[in-house]
């Protein structure tokens, strides 16, 4: 299942040459732009691991492709994001964010039940992917 | 938005008005500003000048389709202190910014504290951000020979130097990179260094400035802060540059400056000792020979003392 998340998540993936317009975009604005990767990738896990440092004081979104080349070397088989942060007074958070990197498979979610006082019915969602320890998740799949 | 130099492969133009594309891109003015606002330098102007035509024709040539490489464009800038190099850096990067070899034509100024770490694993991630700052324009590394250490084989120094080294050779679209320092100690940081030297395309040395062209200087600095010398301040502020000159650590245009900043303190002191009287704007802006002959230059004693 694909997952949606942020910004362009039900188009198709972007190429580089798109994600290079985009930071473009962002960096024109003045927002300071950062690459997050996670293996779990449910939709309330909002804290993913941030790759290398914020990057701040950037013009040219060549910088930031290099570092998305390093990332997706490492982390290839898992969700890379790039977010952009405005760091203006009064919005002070993240403007834009999207998915620039996929693993080949992706599982899906599994919805649970839970039956609980009376006919009352609790719904939780997990990821199948999740069953497997943090850094095997997306391994040769 | 972005340049659009690289998006037109695929139908190469036949024929281009070279008096057209000149203006069109707008060096003309660049080049004249240049040789306006940089006195003497005559060397440096004509080796900007032949590189701005170079890139202006492969420019041409890229738009023709006879060639796809970007030229290599990483630039040394040798000479002694106060000779301009920052200045000049700063129009190279406005004029590749023009002709659309860079992208953003913005200077990222740094030296050695900025790219060398201070423990294992600080130097990478240091070198990388400031690479990543200057992506899209050009990297300007004053006294770029502080970089090798020879004497201390564990420096920091090595590392920062394979990345430059690195993304210089596989960025070259990205990122222009300017080397500058002192002639002598440049050539030998070369001369430890071969992966600089080849990846370097452009040397250019920065001679030092004449008695008459550092008064041409001192007159300008003035001009544009709104102050004058009058004739025998002139006269004085001559004197001045020759004994100065004969003195260690004389940096060109840059102790120009100084003394100038110095004068103008002495002259609003001089102005401030006596208040009952009304100035004029001319007093404001005239610099007297007793606020250039106060100035210590002139008490060393192998100098002739002269009181004017």
């Amino acid at each position: 299942m694909r997952i949606t998340q942020g910004c362009f998540s039900f188009l198709p993936d972007l190429t580089d040459e798109q994600i290079k317009k985009q930071i473009q975009y962002c960096l024109g604005k003045d927002w300071a732009v950062n690459i997050e990767f996670t293996d779990d990738p449910h939709p309330r896990n909002t804290y993913w691991e941030m790759w290398g440092l914020p990057m701040f004081d950037l013009r040219d979104a060549a910088g930031i492709m290099m570092e998305l080349k390093e990332c997706r070397k490492v982390y290839g088989d898992r969700y890379i994001r790039i977010n952009a942060f405005d760091s203006s007074h009064g919005w002070e958070s993240v403007r834009i964010s999207f998915i620039v990197n996929r693993p080949k498979n992706e599982p899906g979610f599994r919805l649970a039940r839970q039956e609980v006082s009376g006919r009352n019915m609790r719904y939780t969602t997990t990821s199948y992917a999740v069953d497997l320890p943090e850094g095997q998740r997306y391994n040769g799949a | 938005m972005l340049s659009t130099v690289e998006n037109t492969e695929g139908k190469p133009v036949a024929d281009i008005d070279l008096r057209k594309e000149f203006s069109e891109v707008g060096i003309g003015e660049v080049l004249e500003q240049l040789d306006r606002e940089l006195i003497g330098l005559a060397p440096v102007k004509t080796r900007i000048r032949e590189i701005a035509s170079l890139l202006l024709i492969e420019r041409i040539r890229q738009r023709m389709g006879l060639s796809a490489e970007t030229p290599t464009l990483h630039m040394s800038f040798t000479g002694n202190p106060g000779t301009g190099k920052t200045t000049v850096a700063l129009r190279m990067a406005n004029i590749l910014h023009k002709l659309g070899f860079v992208r953003r034509g913005h200077v990222v100024s740094v030296t050695r504290d900025e790219l060398v770490g201070q423990y294992i694993g600080h130097t990478a991630p240091k070198t990388k951000e400031i690479l990543k700052k200057a992506m899209g324009g050009v990297l300007f590394i004053d006294e770029a020979y502080y970089l090798y250490r020879p004497d201390n084989e564990r420096d920091y120094g090595q590392e920062a130097i394979e990345i430059l080294l690195q993304v210089m050779e596989s960025q070259r679209d990205d990122l222009v990179v300017i080397l500058a320092g002192y002639g002598d100690r440049m050539d030998k940081f070369f001369a430890s260094n071969p992966g600089f030297r080849s990846r370097v395309a452009h040397h250019i040395d920065f001679p030092d400035y004449g008695d008459s062209e550092l008064m041409w200087i001192a007159e300008l600095m003035l001009k544009e802060q709104n102050y004058h010398f009058t004739a025998e301040a002139r006269d004085a502020f001559a004197r001045y540059i020759a004994i100065r000159k004969t003195q260690p650590l004389f940096s060109n245009a840059r102790s120009i400056r100084n003394a100038l900043d110095r004068i103008r303190l002495r002259q609003a002191n001089r102005l401030v000792a006596d208040l009952d009287r009304i100035v004029t704007a001319d007093d404001i802006q005239s610099i007297d020979a007793a606020d250039v002959l106060a100035s210590r230059v002139f008490d060393k004693p192998s100098t002739p003392e002269g009181k004017s």
